[in-house]
């Protein structure tokens, strides 16, 4: 059957009925299913010797990061990239006093330069919501403060899809800083859209209240929390942040919420180990874990990029294409 | 001398008497010089008669907590803007919070905003004077200055005295010149970075949450001093059931003990920030469903004396940030009876107890003469259509600062005609 458009690679897709990606809870199960459907595909474009695809070309995409991360963001230029996207970086530094001041300002000089998608990182939560109310073009959250990282849970999906075949039927543990994780919300939502058994481990001190209604179980017992789990997602821990008022110490930390070996043969034998980075080795993992065999963690890097080209595509129709 | 004026054929609602009949009312040099009830009354010569044609007359509205940018956020409400917005909201009197630029804290300045509101506000502005210098909680002010002055009394305003040490001396203080305190409860530590209600809605939001403790523990504590000390003592805010427990035990022993809430808390719950509408950030926070009722019904047993606007004008700058990074507050004087009308439209609460909580009880616990429909008080008083519908839209504030919580919302009931020391102050248009 021939394609409308054989330049548009997603054109067997049907229309992605989203115009901005603020918050997985905005995404109903079957367009979570569309958007891994798409990386798929992505993941198969960026493994060919000519990784590039030109459904974006003529479009301008914008990162705008207030907050640093150099990994997201690369993510995110070499995504755009690939789909043959004029990407441009941003980096907003901002005192804490001026910057909600400097975001609803540059929203509105950003939205003058006619982008066609913006990327955004902010410290607080919400501050992607507000700016794309402010602006014309798609906006993608690339993480807000503690309120939600969609594409990093879209990644760690795919990332379990590929490695257990399905995300059916399996158990996934996430451990640590729950309180303070944007990663975490946006996994328990997009996981339990898919009926994905989630469960969470940490001190009580780091659990916000009305966790047990976000996630299936609530433990704070690593050995109880890992019984059964197929998948180990280790969370980072702010330990500048946490030392002395969430937990006391590191090496208290990392005994009782460490992943070491002793820790994962709790979990079943085949579990994989995910963690979103940057990690604290030493602090929330062993190095040997993290380097280790069970450690997925670098696909999680690879998938990054074709879950974020496939929101790129997915969010950017053709329609607008003359 | 001015024209006698007659109010006439009015429903009468006075809750410092328990009235709730037709009749009028004769105002003369200011004050309420007659009542009659149950029938016409007698005219006077040469008196101006107000056919009130059964509407409800009301004391004036007496609003326990306003914040005024004047002096020194002009930008955001003067005098002018606040009085304006007030009588066209029926709140003939309202108690103006010493947060300002400078604070109120010196009797120079409380004599300044007197002077200043008489010629620039038509509703009437009772200064309150801070409790600690520059409302830094360290060292106490000249109780005895501010009163004289005119304070009508001590209140940190949107801060809260950390140090029970302190406080103790303030509230011992007090009492010597018989001055109410009126405290709002917030332990810093528990508030922390807190920004909401603490819970599931703040969890999915990614929000920091605010426990119920961080009010219970001073309220407690402030309760505890007050019988200690012999003060009168006004919670100025409560927002959770535990407050209610903590007052009403407080209440049975110590009758100079009394508590205010925000018509906020009493209208609306944590949903109704959605997705991080700043105008719904307030301090206390706005709390869930049940928080809301349980308030409704200590209002209704008598726990919760007094119902004001927390009328708190913010401009754009600070309130279009993100949620977090946002300023507290939210306009209040427009909407305050309109809002606390809707308790009564639902039946959950009876007119005559929601206008106690405006009127009579504010009075009350100021010692002011007004808010009672009484021969001699002062002629403050207002004329409310209870079902007149209307909607709030930004044209329609009179405040300089346009963050209302209640933006868009459907009303049902209004102040149709004010008068302020027997003088007409604000007249519905439509």
């Amino acid at each position: 059957m021939p394609q409308s458009s054989p330049a548009r690679f997603s054109g067997d897709f049907p229309p992605f009925q989203q115009r901005h990606l603020i918050s997985i809870a905005d995404l109903k199960q079957h367009e979570i299913v569309d958007l891994l459907d798409r990386a798929e595909r992505m993941i198969e474009i960026s493994r060919q010797e000519r990784k590039s695809l030109p459904t974006l070309s003529g479009k301008t995409q914008i990162n705008l990061f207030f907050e640093p991360s150099t990994r997201t963001q690369s993510s995110f230029e070499i995504a755009g990239k690939r789909l043959g996207a004029l990407v441009v970086n941003m980096s907003v530094k901002t005192s804490s006093v001026s910057k909600g001041e400097t975001l609803v300002d540059t929203a509105a000089t950003l939205n003058a330069m006619r982008p066609d998608v913006l990327v955004v990182r902010h410290s607080a939560a919400g501050a992607v919501e507000l700016l794309s109310q402010k602006v014309g073009c798609s906006v993608v959250n690339a993480g807000d403060g503690a309120h939600e990282h969609p594409t990093q849970a879209l990644l760690d999906a795919l990332t379990i899809r590929n490695h257990k075949g399905t995300l059916a039927g399996l158990t996934v543990a996430i451990c640590g800083d729950i309180a303070n994780s944007r990663v975490a919300r946006s996994n328990l939502l997009l996981l339990g859209a898919l009926n994905v058994r989630t469960r969470v481990i940490a001190p009580r001190s780091l659990l916000p209240a009305g966790i047990e209604n976000l996630a299936t179980e609530v433990f704070t017992d690593m050995k109880e929390g890992l019984k059964g789990a197929d998948v180990v997602m280790m969370l980072r821990l702010q330990h500048e942040r946490a030392n002395g008022k969430m937990v006391p110490s590191v090496r208290e930390y990392y005994r009782f919420y460490g992943l070491d070996e002793e820790k994962l043969s709790w979990a079943k034998p085949d579990a994989i180990v995910m963690h979103p980075g940057p990690m604290n080795r030493g602090v929330e993992i062993d190095p040997a874990i993290a380097d280790g065999e069970r450690s997925v963690i670098t696909d999680q890097v690879e998938m990054g990029v074709a879950v974020r080209m496939a929101v790129l595509d997915a969010l950017l129709p053709a329609r607008n294409e003359p | 001398m001015t024209r006698p004026l007659i109010i006439d054929n009015a429903r009468i609602v006075d809750p410092a008497s328990g009235t709730d009949q037709l009749g009028a009312v004769l105002i003369e040099d200011g004050r309420i010089s007659d009542l009659v009830l149950g029938g016409p009354a007698g005219v006077p010569d040469n008196a101006e008669v107000i056919n009130a044609g059964g509407l409800i007359l009301s004391p004036g509205l007496i609003d326990m907590r306003v914040f005024v940018g004047e002096p020194g956020k002009e930008y955001r409400e003067t005098l002018a803007s606040a009085g304006a917005a007030a009588v066209a909201g029926g709140v003939t009197s309202f108690v103006m919070m010493p947060d300002t630029t400078p604070t109120v804290d010196d009797g120079a300045l409380v004599d300044f905003l007197i002077r200043r509101a008489e010629v620039q506000s038509p509703a009437r502005v009772l200064p309150a004077a801070a409790i600690t210098k520059g409302l830094a909680g360290k060292e106490i002010t000249e109780f005895g200055l501010l009163r004289e002055a005119g304070a009508v009394c001590l209140t940190d305003g949107a801060q809260s005295i950390q140090s029970a040490s302190l406080l103790r001396s303030a509230m011992g203080y007090a009492a010597n010149f018989d001055m109410p305190i009126v405290h709002h409860v917030a332990e810093a530590g528990l508030v922390g970075d807190g920004v909401m209600n603490e819970g599931l809605f703040a969890t999915v939001l990614g929000l920091k949450g605010i426990p119920r403790e961080a009010e219970t523990i001073p309220l407690a504590r402030d309760l505890q001093l007050a019988a200690l000390t012999k003060v009168r003592y006004h919670a100025a805010q409560v927002s959770t059931a535990g407050s209610a427990a903590l007052l009403d035990a407080a209440k049975t022993r110590n009758p100079s003990v009394s508590a205010g809430i925000s018509i906020n808390n009493l209208c609306l719950n944590e949903n109704d920030i959605g997705r991080y509408r700043t105008f719904f950030k307030l301090s206390p926070p706005l709390r869930t469903e049940d928080d809301r009722q349980a308030m409704v019904e200590a209002l209704k047993a008598g726990i919760i004396d007094t119902i004001h606007s927390d009328h708190d004008p913010q401009d754009s700058e600070v309130k279009r940030q993100p949620f977090a990074e946002a300023s507290n507050g939210a306009i209040g004087l427009e909407t305050l009876l309109a809002a606390a009308l809707r308790l009564v439209h639902s039946g959950d609460v009876d007119l005559s107890t929601v206008l106690r909580a405006m009127t009579v009880r504010p009075a009350e616990i100021l010692g002011l003469d007004t808010g009672r429909i009484a021969r001699g008080a002062p002629a403050d008083l207002i004329l409310i259509d209870l079902d007149y519908p209307w909607q709030v839209t930004e044209k329609t504030i009179r405040s300089r600062s346009r963050n209302t919580s209640f933006e868009g919302a459907r009303m049902q009931g209004k102040v149709i005609r004010t008068l302020v020391g027997g003088r007409t102050v604000f007249i519905d248009e439509a």
